[in-house]
């Protein structure tokens, strides 16, 4: 075997000789690593990030990687202390039970003052105002030209105050973005990233772990909404119903000073560990979002694709006022699409990966896979790809270009995983 | 996990086998790890002919992919069916989760490749 790495954004090791990064889809972007700022608990260097939890992800035995210029983890082996392990076992446990992510590299921005919904309603395509104190919704941030400078969970701290949880790879790009596009409105833009710890306790015994550890009735905090409250003896701790698994779960937001990092990550193995709890990596975090058929920036969305391509159009709310790239959107409306995201099977023997091309069914190449996997749970290998729109019906034909070799796929419903309807008290 | 000290190694990470003329290729612990999960082996078919250096199938595992380079030239003479439905088993036992057989047409190879401590050294300055 030659000797391999991972492709910085998409997850994936890659080799040298045979592989391109999939990166440069639709137009050669090029990864651009965050640029270093003067960072506050979080530990940093010259080129590679961490995490308060990075000590704690290497004790664990976890492999490292180097994400988006995070040191992050990708999967923990299995051994004498967890009898499974791996990226498979940290998969199925989030869809069986509950599953532990650090996702501290994820960036925080705060946008409060008197004109901050102003601000929000300015810069995003969904409808904030639609928001309670307390609600959070999926939310992105577009250009003039309608394609995405990210996207975004938008929540509502207070009725002029917000917090948009933005991507790692972005951060440094976002937060110019938004401090250019808050520009008029009285509002104070914060960045918050390298203050919290962010950790994800996802799958459907999310709730009963993170129970144990917080005086907060978690059962009465529904999907997609938040509250504050003591997590682990610490006050005030904003804790969210949200995740990107496509599985019910809760992510917290601590301090990030390495002590308390460590304290309630430890806290959560231990509360987690009569229902089979696994830290997982962002290996399991990737397979679990392609199963939901979940956006990734620099995949499935990014600064050449819209909305309507990346068939997000009922997050888009084209009847507000105004936002940034309303104008393009509607344009490319009129026009129609010239691609259009769809969720592929394959049908024959072989893996599609991030970056093959998509064939016809007489062979012509007809589009690009965004992202390709083996989905663990669904036990199948599932893509997401752009196809012309008359290759986009479900049924269609198709394949993938799998090392010079076509494997026939189908056309198949997007998410391909949608979690079961669960007893209305764990909801 | 031990490397059998009977084995030969390749520093793109296979193992050979020798008995006679008889070569047996797989990939070695060290490989098996950094992959994760396998999924998916692809291998030649039976009087593929492989040449030293040069790559004869694909191992895949959830995340990644890779190439197998092979150890030594020599026609194929069996592959390891057993891969095609229980992959995993390169992961559980990778010294003796064989990928292809073949009969060496260039013996001398052998004596180029990697002893088992040599190979261990190799992995320890990799890591």
């Amino acid at each position: 075997m030659a000797c391999w790495r991972f492709c910085v954004r998409c997850l994936r090791r890659w080799q040298r000789d045979i592989f391109e990064c999939s990166g440069g889809l639709f137009g050669g972007r090029k990864t651009s690593l965050p640029e270093v700022s003067a960072v506050s608990n979080a530990e940093s260097t010259a080129t590679v990030r961490k995490t308060a939890l990075n000590a704690a992800h290497r004790r664990l035995g976890a492999r490292m990687v180097d994400f988006a210029g995070w040191d992050m983890p990708v999967e923990y082996p299995a051994n004498a202390a967890r009898k499974s392990g791996g990226l498979i076992a940290e998969h199925l446990i989030v869809r069986s039970s509950v599953g532990l992510f650090d996702v501290s590299h994820m960036g925080d921005i705060r946008l409060h003052g008197p004109q901050a919904l102003g601000a929000v309603q300015h810069m995003t395509f969904n409808d904030a105002s639609k928001l309670a104190i307390g609600q959070a919704q999926y939310s992105a941030l577009l250009y003039d030209k309608g394609t995405f400078v990210d996207d975004v969970i938008v929540h509502r701290l207070g009725e002029e105050d917000f917090l948009l949880v933005i991507n790692a790879g972005t951060r440094e790009k976002d937060y110019n973005w938004v401090r250019e596009a808050a520009k008029g409105f009285d509002c104070v833009v914060e960045e918050l990233s390298d203050k919290y710890t962010q950790i994800a306790i996802q799958g459907p015994n999310g709730w009963r772990t993170l129970q144990k550890l917080t005086d907060v009735d978690l059962t009465t905090i529904k999907f997609y909404w938040f509250t504050h409250g003591t997590v682990c003896g610490l006050p005030n701790t904003l804790i969210a119903r949200t995740g990107y698994t496509a599985e019910d779960g809760f992510e917290i937001y601590i301090p990030s000073d390495v002590a308390t990092s460590e304290r309630v990550w430890d806290a959560l193995l231990a509360a987690g560990e009569e229902f089979g709890v696994l830290p997982c990596g962002l290996g399991a975090r990737n397979t679990l979002r392609l199963e939901g058929a979940l956006s990734l920036y620099g995949h499935e969305i990014s600064d050449t694709i819209t909305p309507w391509e990346a068939r997000l159009d009922r997050f888009v709310k084209m009847d507000k006022d105004e936002f940034t790239g309303k104008e393009a959107l509607e344009k490319q409306k009129g026009k129609g699409l010239e691609r259009i995201l769809v969720g592929l099977e394959a049908t024959g023997r072989g893996i599609p990966r991030d970056g093959y091309p998509v064939l016809d069914a007489h062979g012509a190449p007809v589009g690009v896979v965004t992202s390709g996997s083996p989905a663990p749970f669904l036990k199948k290998n599932i893509a997401l790809a752009y196809v012309p729109p008359i290759l986009s019906n479900e049924g269609t034909v198709l394949a993938v270009e799998v090392r010079g070799q076509p494997v026939a796929c189908k056309v198949v419903a997007i998410p391909f995983y949608k979690r079961p309807r669960r007893a209305k008290a764990a909801e | 996990m031990a490397y059998p000290p009977e084995y030969k190694y390749t520093k793109e990470h296979e193992w050979l086998a020798v008995d006679g003329t008889t070569g047996t290729i797989g990939i070695t612990d060290y490989a098996q790890n950094s992959l994760g999960d396998i999924v998916f082996v692809e291998l030649p078919k039976v009087g593929a002919e492989l040449v030293a250096g040069k790559t004869f199938g694909t191992v895949e595992s959830v995340k990644a992919v890779s190439d197998l380079y092979a150890p030594v030239t020599g026609t194929v003479t069996a592959i390891n069916e057993a891969l095609a439905t229980s992959p995993e088993k390169v992961n559980s036992e990778p010294h003796t989760a064989w990928m292809v057989k073949v009969t060496l047409a260039n013996p001398a190879e052998v004596d180029g490749l990697l002893s088992a401590a040599d190979y261990e050294k190799f992995v320890a300055e990799e890591q």
